[in-house]
């Protein structure tokens, strides 16, 4: 039984049919990768395995249960077993960082205080954060918000993290310590992983399996190796950076139009 | 011709489905928010920090402005009262005014203005950062956790601030009335509370705590709904502000039809 499991997905966003029949399947302590380029549906699908959005059509299976017959107390519990890295952290900003990670002990869990201080110290400490808990999100660099928001993700040590382009906006070297991160997590925490992204660095670096997803469907899947030499020209495009290419092909892009 | 303009029909027709619209997500929100108000965890925490800031850091400016109001409704009432040799009534016409009307209404508008505006803007930065995402990732319902406490707070601060206001502007108006119209001040006094009647001083207080719902609402709708970065925000932040006002307003015409005829 894979752990997640997206059946025939369907969503229309103002018009625009984002996911179409979509399918995908991750299996248990498996890290899939899901690539695609901006705007292609990739947060769309991690947000329907959360349920912060509802599909028009299809099934969004977790642990092999449907996430729309999770309610109440039970989809709180849900939530609390899939820890959702955001591309820009999305720490609150009205609590330290501290705060931030602590949040789900603190707010649900009968935990002590001095019990909730030592396991978001570990939390940090397992992103390589030392003595920041006093700091305000506001205070931090890119790169550590994205390791708080990673710290407050495993905080609840759960069995799935979903990633949203982890490596966006970071510097090469921060991208490279978060690649790191997220294998060092599946490792030690034997999580199961999706990362959404359009950085092929990233996608080779950390991926059991990679995905790709282009209009509304994932058109091809594989190993890193298979996806490096895939014949597929749409992937193949995607992962050399072409610009000229059946992707872009008849679209008013930078590349339809080259400078003369 | 004017009536054959489908530009025209259709903007009607999306003025109206919007107009439509915002009253279903006001009363969505508004049903939503009470159903949550006794689930647990209570957060009692929350409702005193959104108490403060929306109460406590309001109390200057209300404080300023109703003593004002007091000031230029002693001297307006005096302007005819002095012709009619009847200045002896300004403290009534001062005291029933602003316990009735001005007291509530300025003090909804101040903080419509202030703290509505607020929370518009704090609500819709969370928005398009994803922090209200992120807050149902973490298991915490964003109506539970961010507009419960803000209507709570605002539905127990606002006729807190108004009974202030009331007793600030009757100051205003006494200070004017004993110092520039010679008024002897104890007679001052007995004709402000001879006046002054609980049923006024409950009308007035009524309407405020519906004046705390429409502002506590509205200004967390609006703010849930922004969508498209800080414009966005902009956008939902004047909007907010704009329709609270309007709907203090009809509220306070309403109410104070109700009472009239109730009476």
């Amino acid at each position: 039984m894979a752990m997640i499991e997206l059946l025939d997905v369907s969503k229309n966003l103002g018009g625009k049919q984002v996911l179409d029949h979509m399918s995908l399947a991750v299996e248990e302590g498996e890290t899939k990768v899901i690539i695609g380029r901006s705007g292609v549906g990739k947060s769309v699908t991690l947000k329907h395995i959360v349920r912060l959005m509802e599909p028009d059509g299809g099934t969004v299976r977790v642990q092999g249960r449907d996430v729309m017959e999770f309610k109440g107390k039970e989809l709180s519990e849900l939530h609390m077993q899939i820890g959702m890295v955001f591309q820009g952290g999305a720490l609150f900003d009205s609590l330290t960082v501290g705060e931030n990670v602590g949040f789900v002990l603190r707010e649900h869990m009968s935990m002590k205080a001095a019990q909730i201080d030592q396991r978001v110290k570990e939390s940090l400490a397992l992103v390589g954060l030392y003595h920041v808990e006093n700091y305000m999100p506001a205070d931090l660099s890119g790169g550590m918000k994205k390791r708080v928001a990673l710290a407050r993700a495993i905080c609840t040590r759960p069995k799935i993290i979903l990633y949203d382009e982890p490596t966006t906006g970071v510097d090469p070297i921060t991208a490279d310590a978060i690649n790191l991160l997220i294998d060092e997590l599946h490792d030690k925490l034997k999580v199961t992983s999706i990362v959404v992204t359009h950085d092929m660095r990233s996608a080779y670096k950390v991926a059991d399996r990679i995905a790709m997803l282009y209009e509304g469907k994932i058109i091809a899947e594989g190993t890193p190796d298979e996806m490096r030499y895939s014949h597929n020209p749409y992937v193949h495009q995607f992962i050399t950076g072409a610009a000229h290419g059946p992707i872009t092909e008849g679209q008013s892009s930078i590349v339809a139009n080259s400078i003369d | 011709m004017i009536f054959f303009n489908k530009s025209l029909y259709t903007r009607i027709g999306a003025r109206t489905l919007n107009f439509f619209s915002f009253f279903a997500g006001i009363t969505r929100l508004g049903i939503q928010t009470l159903i949550q108000i006794p689930a647990r965890p209570y957060g009692a925490r929350r409702v005193f920090e959104q108490a403060n800031k929306v109460g406590i850091n309001s109390f200057p400016i209300v404080s300023l402005v109703s003593f004002f109001i007091g000031v230029i409704l002693a001297l307006q009432t005096a302007y005819i009262m002095q012709k009619m040799s009847s200045e002896i009534y300004i403290a009534s016409i001062v005291a029933v005014s602003l316990t009735r009307e001005l007291g509530p209404v300025i003090t909804a508008l101040i903080v419509a203005g202030r703290s509505g505006a607020g929370i518009t803007a704090e609500l819709g930065t969370m928005t398009v950062t994803e922090q209200v995402d992120a807050l149902q990732t973490l298991g915490s319902n964003p109506i539970k956790y961010l507009v419960v406490p803000r209507f709570l707070a605002l539905t127990v601060m606002m006729p807190v601030l108004t009974i202030f206001a009331n007793a600030i502007g009757i100051f205003g108006g006494y200070l004017i009335a004993v110092y520039r119209l010679s008024i002897r001040s104890s007679l001052y006094m007995n004709m402000t509370f001879q006046t002054l009647v609980y049923k006024d001083l409950f009308t007035g207080l009524t309407k405020t705590v519906f004046f705390g719902m429409i502002i506590a609402i509205v200004a967390c709708l609006e703010g849930l709904n922004v969508k498209g970065g800080a414009e966005g925000v902009g956008k939902a932040t004047t909007r907010s502000v704009v329709n609270t006002f309007i709907l203090i307003i009809a509220a306070d015409c309403f109410f104070t039809a109700l009472f009239y005829f109730l009476e």
